[in-house]
């Protein structure tokens, strides 16, 4: 059983509203240190028969195909 | 009398309205299509209506691209046929490559209820066809994720060939930051396929076909759309 763990995000030139918000209520509580915040969203995969490289393949093509919209996001894959 | 077809996803909202004004209010042969279907054969126009389809799950309009129904309406499409995404319905054919761009949360993060106003652009599709470039229509929207992004070198090219048909912009059709509710780059607020017979707009026609509603002139997107408007 492979486990893959995907992580999307916002592309870098792709304003956040939702971030920005709560990057302005981190620092309204005082936590002034916070230079920057970007949300994104967390999907964890338990693939059944397959390798890590060969779950790596597909959960790379579901997270162009489905997992993220390529417009506006960027995504990240981890196998183990 | 045109045969519309109004599709109905799990979490449509507006797919009643929809109906009503154009089988009520407008008199045409509307349908309702379960997104489960597939047959959209006999029929003259497409219509993808607002709502929350499968509750905005990932993202707005994210699985629902993915229903039977949308082969057939990208079937549709390419061979001409007239499709219009209101509000969701849009989010979907962008969702489903049809139309360009992608919807992030609005600027002010807020869940936006309220009327506006629209610039049409354009009278070369099937939505604004017979209106005239410059004519200004009030229509509410109500939307989380309406804030219209393409990066800029998309942008300018959906712009060159001609695709923006709606932009907000005040009661005088002049463009203002406070007129855009949302964001939207280049005050977006509908736009159109290469072909043209695609058109999705963020605002709520439906809701603005009666005068007992406040604003009627959400009526003259489904006469354009039945060909009502031409030759008028």
């Amino acid at each position: 059983m492979a486990r893959a763990r995907v992580y999307v995000t916002l592309k870098k030139s792709v304003f956040d509203p939702q971030g920005k918000t709560v990057h302005d209520a981190l620092r309204t509580l005082g936590y002034e240190s916070v230079d920057d915040v970007r949300q994104g969203k967390f999907f964890e995969l338990s693939l059944e028969g397959l390798s890590a490289e060969e779950a790596r393949g597909v959960v790379d093509e579901m997270a162009r195909r489905v997992l993220s919209n390529p417009v506006i996001e960027s995504y990240r894959v981890e196998v183990e | 009398m045109s045969k519309v077809g109004v599709v109905v996803f799990p979490g449509s909202n507006c797919d009643h309205d929809t109906y009503h004004v154009l089988k009520h209010v407008l008199g045409q042969d509307a349908r309702f299509v379960w997104h489960k279907e597939a047959d959209l054969v006999g029929l003259d126009a497409v219509v993808l209506p607002g709502g929350f389809s499968y509750g905005d799950y990932l993202r707005t309009g994210a699985i629902a691209r993915f229903s039977p129904v949308m082969r057939s309406v990208s079937e549709f499409a390419r061979r001409g046929g007239p499709v219009l995404g209101i509000c969701n319905g849009f989010q979907i054919l962008q969702e489903a490559g049809l139309l360009p761009g992608a919807m992030l949360r609005n600027r002010d993060v807020k869940f936006l209820s309220q009327p506006v106003h629209v610039r049409v652009e354009r009278s070369d599709t099937p939505a604004t066809a017979g209106l005239e470039p410059g004519t200004v229509l009030t229509m509410p929207i109500a939307h989380g994720e309406g804030n219209f992004f393409l990066p800029d070198d998309d942008l300018e090219r959906v712009e060159g060939e001609g695709r923006v048909v709606f932009r907000y912009t005040t009661r005088d059709g002049r463009l203002a930051a406070a007129a855009n509710p949302n964001g939207s780059a280049r005050a977006i607020a509908g736009v159109c396929n290469e072909a043209r017979n695609v058109v999705g707009l963020m605002p709520h026609p439906e809701r603005a076909s009666e005068p007992e509603l406040g604003s009627a002139d959400g009526r003259r997107i489904f006469q354009a759309l039945v060909g009502a408007l031409v030759g008028a």
